[in-house]
């Protein structure tokens, strides 16, 4: 009787379980076969590596302005500096391109403000970011006012178009997958059907299918002379089909939010717009941080479509100048340029999904 | 310690069902309910699980739809009409089993918002609303945690305080301390008991013996869906009128 009980200390855990020598035998060396195959691994990274290494950047052409200018074994980017102007910029006017520059700088500036935590105002800028600068966006690359010279969409391309159609993709097609996700789920069966008849059609079709629509059948029902721009046509069809990629991935998320918020917010008083963006939508977005983003990243990707429909994105610029005969055979070259050019906004998107997964981590659950 | 308001004193219905029936596709939940809730009463419910205790809470604020009879809450009638199930949501809480939090909301957050959103209060006088609550629950001091950083029981206690932030006329518990370890239950009745002391009108669904022989007026035993029993706690506890509530208390008093 009356014996203390005393709480054992917690001791750190044994010296051969921590360090980076113990790391690696647990992990590489851990049986006679996983280290035969940590060697063949590490061999065949290394001379990868190294032949990477020696033909983009140590036996590489990098200034010039002609194919004369690449002498050297490795990869001739003076192909890619020869043309970079039209591989950002398309065939708009050289003395124009300002415009596209202004353009991207304010769109940065407006990333940006959202994208750091501290800025103030943010709903404002937001606004701003959603509603005004497309307007601005549209008179700058366009032109025809405020005494700019007209530039016609045919003239847009390279990595300018492909951000175009991406961004205006991304933006408009988020707020569409929301209603109809939550038309979808809706209890009035008018409204539900009609949002899982579109869901189904646009999913059930390929983009290409959706972009030669646009460019080549849609023309011929409509009156010559009330033809849309090309441009603007295939703009919605990639909004209309990422839409409804957009709704099913908004609808996992809705579905993953216990009954019991609903009636949470129900017997508290609040009605279905602000149950929905007060309580639901946000824990939704959230959960489905990662999908979205998934979607973005194949969006922007599938903008590359494009060039079947006679669009010259970043892709279909490079590949026309390959087929030029003053640099024929950097096929290589162009299309690394391409991959990389893609890469970096794609991971972009990505390292940003996951920056945001973790802030609005909220602990629950 | 406030007194004690005497219910009998005061007339005035607040709930009342009347043949109140309800189906889940073939299955008869609610048979005939007929049930009258004065201003101030404190009405404990308890039954067998599956007897349509909750349900009928449930009901109570539209959380459920009943398909006959009338449910009348401070005088106005539940029907199909959006405006009176809003008014009525707006003077009845509620409080879960599973607390329902707004996990992605702060613990003030949780208790402002409904106020902000749905009474048009302020911003600023939410707050110190909603603090004065937190404090009268005794966690003033999480405000600013988020709901999945407290324990079951602190959980629970912010729900009652963000039921109470809209200023409800009645409260509805749908078994608060169910999903609650044994050492936290003690900590969410003491709150509830004051709540009851200060004169709210309550419906409770719960298994707590002990609260319901502390603070209820009355104590209705449901089985079936149907209301089998209805007595003070006294009588209730010492003197069940019929067998099937005689079978259920020695089935949870005497173990």
């Amino acid at each position: 009787m009356g014996k203390v009980h005393v709480p054992k200390p917690s001791l750190p855990p044994p010296s051969n379980s921590i360090g980076a020598i113990a790391w690696a035998k647990k992990h590489l060396f851990s049986t006679p076969l996983n280290s035969v195959l940590t060697i063949i691994g590490m061999y065949l990274v290394v001379t990868m590596g190294y032949w990477t290494i020696n033909w983009a950047f140590i036996n590489a052409d990098w200034v010039g302005d002609s194919r004369e200018a690449c002498t050297s074994s490795g990869a001739c980017w003076v192909f890619v500096s020869a043309r970079f102007n039209q591989f950002i910029y398309g065939f708009y006017p050289e003395s124009e391109i300002w415009r596209v520059n202004l353009m991207f700088a304010i769109f940065t500036v407006l990333l940006l403000a959202l994208v750091i935590e501290k800025t103030p105002k943010k709903p404002w800028i937001a606004a701003f970011t959603l509603v005004v600068f497309p307007i601005i966006a549209f008179f700058l690359l366009y032109g025809d006012a405020f005494g700019l010279e007209r530039v016609e969409t045919h003239k847009w391309g390279g990595l300018m178009l492909t951000l175009v159609l991406a961004v205006v993709g991304i933006v408009a097609s988020l707020p569409i997958g929301v209603l109809l996700a939550l038309g979808r789920r809706s209890n009035m069966p008018i409204i539900k059907n009609l949002c899982v008849v579109y869901i189904e059609f646009w999913r059930g079709v390929p983009l290409i299918t959706v972009l030669f629509m646009a460019s080549v059948m849609l023309p011929l029902f409509m009156h010559a002379g009330a033809e849309t721009d090309k441009l603007i046509r295939a703009m919605i069809g990639i909004v209309l089909f990422q839409a409804a990629y957009m709704a099913e991935v908004v609808r996992g998320g809705l579905q993953a939010i216990p009954k019991g918020q609903f009636e949470a917010a129900d017997a508290l008083g609040l009605n279905y717009p602000k149950t929905m963006g007060l309580i639901i939508l946000p824990q939704a977005l959230k959960l489905m941080t990662p999908g979205i983003v998934n979607t973005f990243i194949a969006l922007f990707k599938d903008t590359s479509l494009v060039l079947i429909i006679g669009l010259f994105d970043l892709l279909a610029i490079v590949q026309s100048a390959l087929a030029d005969p003053k640099w024929l055979g950097y096929s290589v070259e162009g299309y690394v340029f391409v991959a990389f050019m893609f890469w970096i906004f794609c991971f972009g998107m990505s390292k940003y999904s996951q920056h945001l997964e973790k802030k609005l981590n909220t602990g629950h659950r | 310690m406030t007194t004690t308001p005497m219910p009998s004193n005061d007339n005035q219905v607040m709930i009342e069902l009347k043949n109140v029936n309800k189906w889940y596709g073939a299955f008869h939940v609610l048979k005939d309910i007929n049930l009258t809730v004065r201003k101030g009463e404190r009405i404990v419910i308890c039954g067998p699980s599956g007897s349509g205790k909750s349900t009928m809470i449930r009901c109570i604020n539209r959380l459920e739809e009943h398909q006959k009879g009338d449910i009348i809450v401070d005088k106005v009638p539940l029907t199909n009409d959006l405006k009176n199930i809003e008014s009525v949501r707006r003077e009845v809480g509620m409080v879960f089993q599973h607390f329902n939090l707004f996990p992605h909301l702060t613990v003030l957050q949780n208790c402002t918002l409904a106020p902000i959103w749905v009474r048009k209060t302020s911003q600023k006088d939410a707050e110190a609303n909603a603090m004065r609550f937190l404090e009268r629950v005794k966690i003033p001091q999480q405000a600013l945690k988020y709901p999945g950083q407290l324990s079951g029981g602190q959980q629970q206690r912010v729900a009652i305080a963000r039921s109470l932030c809209m200023n409800p006329q009645v409260m509805l518990f749908d078994e608060p301390t169910s999903a609650l370890d044994p050492e936290m239950i003690k900590e969410v009745l003491d709150v509830m008991i004051e709540l009851a002391e200060e004169g709210m009108t309550m419906l409770c669904v719960t298994h707590e013996m002990g609260f319901a022989k502390t603070v209820a007026d009355r104590v209705i035993f449901m089985d079936g869906g149907e209301i089998i029993e209805e007595n003070n706690p006294h009588e209730f506890f010492d003197n069940p009128q019929s067998e099937r509530t005689q079978e259920f208390l020695s089935q949870i008093l005497n173990h």
